[in-house]
């Protein structure tokens, strides 16, 4: 009797479960799938975020050029002799049109001919300038040089690789025809775009390079570095080594930690009304840029040096203390060498988000249209994400492509960076 | 004298005052037979008398670099007999006679400006060389000093430790410095801005159009002040965000603590944290040129009309900024629940996912809450993303296809070019500052108290 009940009972318990556990197993299921789901979303964005960027910008490396005889002729140049005076007002671009018109005589007309010359970069006559006077024996001779060609061209060029047809915005049919002509003879061919990394910004996207934004952004760091790294360290271990537990200390505590959670524009505004307005520094200058990157990661630079100081062993500070040291010998010989390396680890990263960071420095006015490379640390500088910034907001297709192409140098500073950091992590920190 | 030959030379000095106490303190030891008997180190001996050379000089050095221009600046006005009477007016003034001093002003000067540039380049010359005598004496001045009083019975280590322990106190202070100069920049400018327009109006007002009119008849320049719509949108774009993160941050947390292999883990981990090193300007032209025009694309074929700069767009990027962030906060809290707790539930029958749901993500929520709350913080003072692709139209909507516009998008407006420092057009950035700090730390404070309070002590 109790048998049968007991099984009876047994089984429609067992139904229920076995019900029950169905439901239950789908919805650990979903539940597993929607972490892989999540898992896999954030890797893909990240493949997205990097082919998108490399696919906009690898282009950028190239630059489309003109290859054209160059007559220096002193007639149509004005000049008579080589010198820096009289090359200045050298007429290079009437040497350039010279050349367009010997190489395309059929071209008549007003228009014609201004869209004819509209295909040479309007820098061209710079280089001219440079290769005369690099070489002085040149005058009145000929020769073949490779010019940079404008924008347009470049743009068109680079876009038949995606269609026949190619994106022809703001190239004439016409234009499309001569650059079709000079492709087929090879004299239109696309070169290493040295321009990129050697010259300043530019309103020309064919001249526009990254060379002023990344020596401002060197010297904005090396400010941040030799400021807050010190300063950090110095913080850290008076905090860690020294300090007494009491309502200042507490009050030092919650300031570093509020400090890393403040928005990084508010930095840019105490930069604004206090270097610039209080103590009247040089504006867009990267001393300033430093002094407000320095405030911003200082937190980031105390934290990992006070978990570097407190990874270093208590026995260490004894057997010091042991043998006689006093306690700034302690500290000063022996436990901050061991922490260095994770302290360093931590100055590499907060460099990383200082060379990363744009808002506080548009504050500071680093947004200036700069084209010289700054020479010092009150010169006028912007930087490269600020840099970057710009150039994402100018109208012309080819500025898309080197903004990216600035993003990937600026990306490939940034792993280069975080990697090192954790190969020292790696080599050189100690398990106690 | 230049102020770098100036520091060369004080560098100079310093080093032969250490070399001069280090052999003083060696000469002293033989005469008494031994290091021992000296107080101190050589060394200290050395850094003592290197340490009264140098450093009060360099603190003259440095109040004087700080302080000299402004020094200059009231001499040179207050010797002009008559002046503007605006700011404006006396700043102009003061740049034209200091290019005319420096020798590079095209067109006809007052005789009045020229006597007074005169006056500021002698201002000028006296002052450096009196900065350099007044280095240098003070630094050789306390070197010698130093020297003179070296005795062996000098307890040296001491007195450089304390010196040493005061720099490192200095050094720690930096933090509350900081902060003491965000409130008062930002407090400051804050007020003057609420002299002008009243409080209740920048609270309040629906209305923003910061552009105060030139002339009286200007268009559309009233110059409203109303900050209604850039909080709106600054809350839409984080809770766009806060939308994306959340789900995907702490459902990737929970995968990678409970479910994945050690080898999933290791692979999986960094790559997602990858996202939390891009730098947010990337973000921004990532959300303007790739997603922007996708949602608009998107929104048009199914026949809903997008701009081109987009709340949706902002948003959903700046989530994905914000996915490490909230993953790895969580990732922390759901590894510190004890597996024991774990242990408990699965031997009770419960499957995986309801151990997740049941046990672990309660006793980890005060940590979760607290991560989201910084999240948010972040999500709101974030500005890169938001000024490349959110736009600038201060509109009251509450459609993400709409462009909106934040306060931080707001502050960057207003202060990146040409701008008077008395304009409320100015200050008003000061006062969406003043709003956003605060903000941001009322939340940390909550974030903080949270996770104190609702902490479950399992150890």
């Amino acid at each position: 009797m109790t048998d049968s009940n007991q099984s009876n009972g047994h089984s429609s318990v067992r139904e229920r479960i076995e019900q029950g556990l169905a439901r239950r197993h789908r919805k650990e299921k979903i539940f597993r799938g929607l972490g892989i789901a999540s898992i896999a979303f954030g890797i893909l964005v990240v493949a997205l975020l990097f082919t998108d960027i490399i696919s906009k910008g690898a282009g950028a490396f190239r630059q489309t050029a003109i290859e054209l005889q160059i007559t220096y002729d002193p007639a149509v140049l004005g000049i008579d002799k080589v010198d820096h005076e009289s090359l200045t007002w050298a007429n290079f671009t009437g040497v350039i049109r010279e050349s367009l018109r010997a190489r395309f005589p059929e071209v008549s007309g007003r228009s014609d001919k201004r869209e004819l010359y509209s295909m040479v970069s309007s820098g061209a006559p710079f280089t001219l300038r440079d290769r005369l006077e690099a070489n002085p024996e040149l005058l009145g001779k000929t020769e073949q040089v490779w010019l940079a060609a404008d924008d347009d061209v470049d743009t068109f060029v680079k876009s038949l690789d995606d269609s026949k047809e190619g994106f022809r915005g703001r190239t004439s049919e016409m234009m499309a025809g001569w650059i079709q002509q000079l492709l087929k003879s090879g004299e239109l061919k696309r070169r290493f775009n040295t321009a990129f990394f050697t010259n300043g910004d530019s309103r020309e996207p064919e001249q526009a390079g990254i060379r002023a934004a990344l020596v401002g952004s060197l010297l904005t760091l090396l400010v941040t570095l030799v400021l807050s790294f010190p300063i950090g360290v110095a913080a850290a271990i008076y905090l860690e080594e020294y300090a007494p537990k009491n309502r200042w200390t507490d009050l030092i505590e919650v300031n570093i930690n509020n400090l890393a959670a403040v928005p990084s524009i508010v930095f840019g505004l105490l930069g604004l009304a206090i270097f610039i307005n209080f103590f009247e520094l040089p504006r867009s200058a990267p001393l300033v840029g430093g002094l407000v990157l320095t405030l911003m990661t200082l937190p980031t630079i105390i934290i990992s040096s006070r978990a570097a100081l407190k990874a270093v062993p208590p026995s260490i500070r004894e057997a010091a203390m042991g043998m006689g040291a006093s306690r700034m010998q302690v500290v000063f010989h022996h436990v901050l060498p061991l922490a260095m390396p994770g302290m360093l680890t931590g100055a590499i990263i907060g460099m990383a988000q200082a060379l990363g960071e744009t808002a506080p420095l548009l504050m500071i006015g680093m947004v200036a249209f700069i084209v010289d490379v700054p020479g010092g640390v009150t010169d006028p500088a912007t930087v490269l994400p600020v840099q970057i910034f710009l150039w994402a907001d100018s109208p012309e297709r080819a500025f898309v492509e080197r903004t990216s192409a600035a993003i990937m140098v600026l990306l490939s500073f940034l792993i280069v960076m975080n990697a090192s950091a954790v190969w020292l992590r790696k080599k050189l920190e100690r398990r106690w | 004298m230049q102020t770098s030959t100036l520091f060369a030379l004080l560098l100079l000095l310093v080093l032969v005052a250490y070399g001069t106490g280090f052999s003083r303190a060696v000469a002293a030891a033989r005469g008494r037979g031994g290091l021992r008997n000296l107080a101190a180190l050589p060394s200290y001996y050395g850094l003592h008398t290197a340490l009264w050379c140098g450093l009060p000089a360099l603190l003259l050095l440095g109040g004087w670099l700080l302080f000299d221009d402004a020094i200059i600046r009231a001499l040179v006005m207050n010797s002009l007999p008559d002046k503007p009477d605006t700011v404006a007016g006396q700043n102009l003034l003061y740049a034209q006679i200091q290019n005319l001093a420096a020798g590079h002003l095209l067109g006809d000067a007052s005789p009045q400006v020229q006597a007074a540039a005169e006056h500021f380049s002698t201002l000028q010359q006296r002052g450096s060389v009196l900065q350099a005598a007044l280095t240098l004496i003070l630094a050789i001045g306390l070197g010698a000093i130093a020297v003179l009083r070296f005795s062996p019975q000098l307890r040296a280590r001491e007195k450089v430790e304390s010196v040493l322990k005061a720099v490192l106190i200095t050094c720690a202070c930096a933090a509350i410095f900081t902060t003491v100069g965000i409130l008062l920049s930002v407090l400051f400018e804050s007020l003057r801005f609420f002299h002008e327009v009243p409080i209740t109006e920048f609270l309040f007002g629906l209305q923003w159009s910061p552009q105060m009119a030139m002339r009286a008849d200007q268009v559309g320049s009233s110059g409203a002040f109303g900050a209604v719509p850039l909080f709106t949108g600054t809350l839409m774009v984080s809770a766009i965000a806060m939308f994306v993160a959340v789900p995907v941050g702490l459902m990737s947390a929970i995968y990678l603590a409970e479910y994945a292999s050690a080898r999933v883990r290791n692979l999986a981990k960094p790559v997602i944290e990858i996202l939390a090193g891009v730098p947010t300007v990337v973000y921004g032209f990532f959300a303007a040129l790739t997603v922007a025009p996708f949602i608009r694309e998107t929104a048009a074929a199914v026949g809903l009309h997008a701009s081109s700069e987009s709340a949706l767009a902002a948003g959903l990027v700046m989530g994905i900024m914000i996915i490490p962030f909230v993953s790895s906060l969580s990732d922390d809290v759901i590894n510190a629940v004890p597996q024991s707790l774990r242990d408990g539930a699965l031997g009770l029958g419960s499957t995986k996912s309801e151990t997740v749901r049941k046990v672990v993500i309660p006793a980890a929520l005060p940590g979760i809450v607290g991560g989201v709350l910084l999240a948010v913080s972040r999500a709101i003072g974030e500005t890169m993303i938001v000024v490349m692709a959110a736009g600038m139209a201060a509109n009251l909507t509450a459609n993400p296809l709409e462009s909106v516009t934040t306060v931080t998008v707001q502050i960057v407006t207003l202060l990146v070019g040409d701008q008077e420092f008395d304009s409320p057009k100015t200050l008003a950035a000061f006062a969406l500052g003043l709003m956003l700090f605060l903000s941001t730390l009322v939340l940390n404070f909550i974030a903080l108290h949270v996770v104190k309070k609702y902490r479950e002590q399992y150890d």
